[in-house]
């Protein structure tokens, strides 16, 4: 698959403009903000509800799985394997006979936490190197920068099979959250100088702005210029580029999966789900079908609301 | 420029040298004894395991195996994989195979994303539009292995249109679907892409310029519009030549196409450094060199950049 830090080319690029336009706002006839104006935008946006009514709806499959089956997703019954979708189970059964609706429905979960933890630490690892190049430049930036490249250029799918290979394999009996971390580390790992070098290069355009030298000319220690003044004006494209990795990780997370190399039994998880049953794909279609389904919504969902977001908060585009 | 291509090009050597090298420690970290199962039923005898480790230099320091591992690299001794085959071989078999999957996602992905993005573009509101944002989303959205599977299944084992997988010589009209889904993400950037730069330059001044000097419509948009608003796009392209090379894995596994990613999988579960450390330098490298050669280019399609 292509990997996710495709994303960041052609999806974020309003940074300055973004911050030029909060100041414009200020001064302008409407008093509204950069945020306050996107949250406008927003709510005349029928894909922006649409795709948060999905993401809440998959949240809440994944926090409470009991609320929507009451059907253990582990209990198997040979006599049963492979049967069709049917009234008593909706998305049929599997090859072990289990129930294809309830292991969807509790698959969520390891793919909503890896999709939302990995975007979580990829944005705060990347955040916070790539303001420190930005706003030190010099041999920092160089030095940052080199090391960024190094896990950069690694392609993603490729680098997550050797780091997997040597994490996972190198456990003896990994533990359920054990698996999901380690696949966690292994994202950010390979992702977080995507996060990195967008923020330093917003830096970089805001930190000659007046308010910036203002600040400095007023006294201010680099680290409340950084988190009064550069932090709240460079973080829009960083938002809108961890929605829409939410959305690329979780789908990642299935390629690995798929590859068996990332989640893996006792995981339940889509990827799991259609590794498990590709080569039953003739026979038993619906057990690859319906996660494929989930799978695909869910990921579609984050990137519709991601895509929303960024509509919302760059004024180019209106 | 020139010393802007050579500050660009110094700056390779680092990140090559760091990616090589953790690759190369990687590998050989990997859990498991790579030469446990050489032997048959029997455990190996010491003298073979001491030979096999003294062939791979595994007994000396990490820096040391490493530096004599490159040494030989760069004078184009690959060394032996684990089965005895020249390393060279079996990479020189890989990389044309994956280069020409690539560059047939590639000519597909500026066709047709390029053709729904100028379409698009230039009107944008109506059915047509909406078409297109909605299939370029749900292009994103489908991960690979979902999207390859269903066209196997669909067009390779249903329908019976093309083979569902790929022979070993790998001809050009067999890479036409592989080559397809192994776009799909990227068609629907460059469609994006395309949109958005054509309907933020119809709006600059020197469209309004050439209109109002009475060129004709088709000459506006041929001539001026579409020059000025496929330098980024183009940029994408060439930059995603590389991307889309190491991420075929998944693609050449489904089509099971014998090329880079397929080969590289299989080395890295057999600890084969001598294979995989020349196929991820040689990924790495394309990608680097060709976001460098992106960025020089974007110099000569668009004289308003300059670097000094």
């Amino acid at each position: 698959m292509s990997e996710p830090s495709l994303l960041d080319t052609g999806i974020v690029g309003g940074a300055p403009e973004a911050a030029a336009a909060a100041d414009a706002a200020g001064t302008a006839d409407k008093p509204r903000g950069l945020w306050s104006d996107a949250w406008y935008d927003l709510r005349r946006r029928p894909l922006f509800w649409i795709s948060l009514a999905l993401v809440v709806l998959v949240v809440l499959i994944a926090a409470f799985p009991q609320l929507f089956t009451s059907i253990d997703p582990n209990a198997a019954d040979l006599k049963r394997s492979n049967e069709g979708p049917s009234s008593t189970a909706w998305f049929g059964y599997d090859l072990q006979g289990r129930d294809v609706y309830a292991r969807t429905i509790y698959g969520a979960r390891a793919s909503v936490v890896v999709g939302v933890f990995a975007v979580a630490f990829a944005t705060l690892f990347g955040g916070v190197v790539g303001i420190l190049a930005g706003y030190f430049g010099g041999w920092v930036d160089s030095l940052f920068s080199r090391i960024g490249d190094v896990f950069y250029g690694l392609p993603f799918v490729l680098g997550a099979i050797i780091l997997l290979f040597t994490f996972v394999g190198s456990a003896v009996n990994p533990s359920k959250t054990k698996i999901i971390f380690l696949v966690i580390l292994a994202i950010v790992v390979l992702t977080w100088p995507g996060y990195a070098r967008i923020i330093r290069s917003t830096v970089l355009s805001a930190k000659h702005a007046d308010y910036v030298l203002a600040a400095r000319a007023l006294g201010a220690r680099p680290s409340r210029i950084i988190f009064r003044h550069l932090l709240p004006n460079c973080v829009a494209p960083l938002i809108v580029l961890a929605t829409i990795n939410v959305g690329a990780y979780i789908g990642a997370e299935a390629t690995l999966s798929f590859l068996g190399v990332g989640l893996r039994p006792p995981v339940i998880s889509w990827g799991v789900m259609i590794s498990d049953m590709q080569s039953y794909i003739r026979v038993a279609a619906h057990a690859v079908l319906f996660p494929a389904i989930f799978l695909s919504v869910t990921v579609l969902s984050f990137v519709m609301l991601g895509d929303a977001v960024r509509q919302a908060l760059d004024p180019k585009l209106r | 420029m020139g010393r802007y291509t050579l500050r660009r090009l110094l700056q390779l050597v680092p990140v090559l040298l760091g990616t090589t090298f953790l690759i190369y420690w990687m590998v050989w970290s990997l859990p498991g004894d790579p030469f446990a199962g050489k032997c048959g039923d029997r455990p190996c005898p010491d003298s073979y395991i001491n030979a096999a480790r003294e062939k791979f230099n595994l007994n000396d320091p990490l820096l040391v195996q490493y530096a004599k591992f490159m040494g030989g690299m760069v004078q184009g001794n690959f060394g032996e994989t684990l089965s005895g085959r020249d390393a060279i071989d079996v990479i020189a078999q890989a990389i044309p195979i994956t280069i020409k999957l690539a560059i047939v996602a590639l000519v597909l992905e500026a066709l047709i994303g390029l053709g729904a993005g100028v379409l698009t573009g230039l009107r944008r509101t109506g059915f047509l539009d909406n078409l297109v944002l909605l299939s370029t989303l749900l292009l994103i959205a489908i991960p690979i292995f979902v999207s390859g599977f269903l066209a196997q299944f669909l067009f390779g084992v249903k329908w019976g249109i093309v083979n569902p997988t790929v022979s070993f010589e790998a001809p050009w009209s067999e890479l036409l679907l592989p080559g397809f889904i192994l776009a799909t993400a990227s068609i629907a950037y460059v469609a994006r892409l395309t949109r958005t730069s054509i309907a933020e330059n119809s709006r600059a001044d020197y469209v309004r310029t050439a209109t109002a000097k009475g060129l004709t419509r088709s000459r506006v948009v041929g001539v001026h519009l579409l020059r000025n608003s496929l330098i980024p796009v183009v940029t994408f392209l060439g930059a995603d030549l590389g991307a889309l090379m190491g991420g075929a894995i998944v693609t050449e596994g489904i089509f099971n196409i014998p090329g880079v990613g397929g080969t590289l999988f299989r080395a890295i579960r057999a600890h084969e450094s001598s294979t995989v450390v020349p196929l991820v330098t040689f990924l790495v490298l394309v990608y680097l060199l060709m976001t460098l050669f992106v960025d020089l280019f974007y110099a000569v399609l668009d004289p308003r950049i300059r670097y000094e």
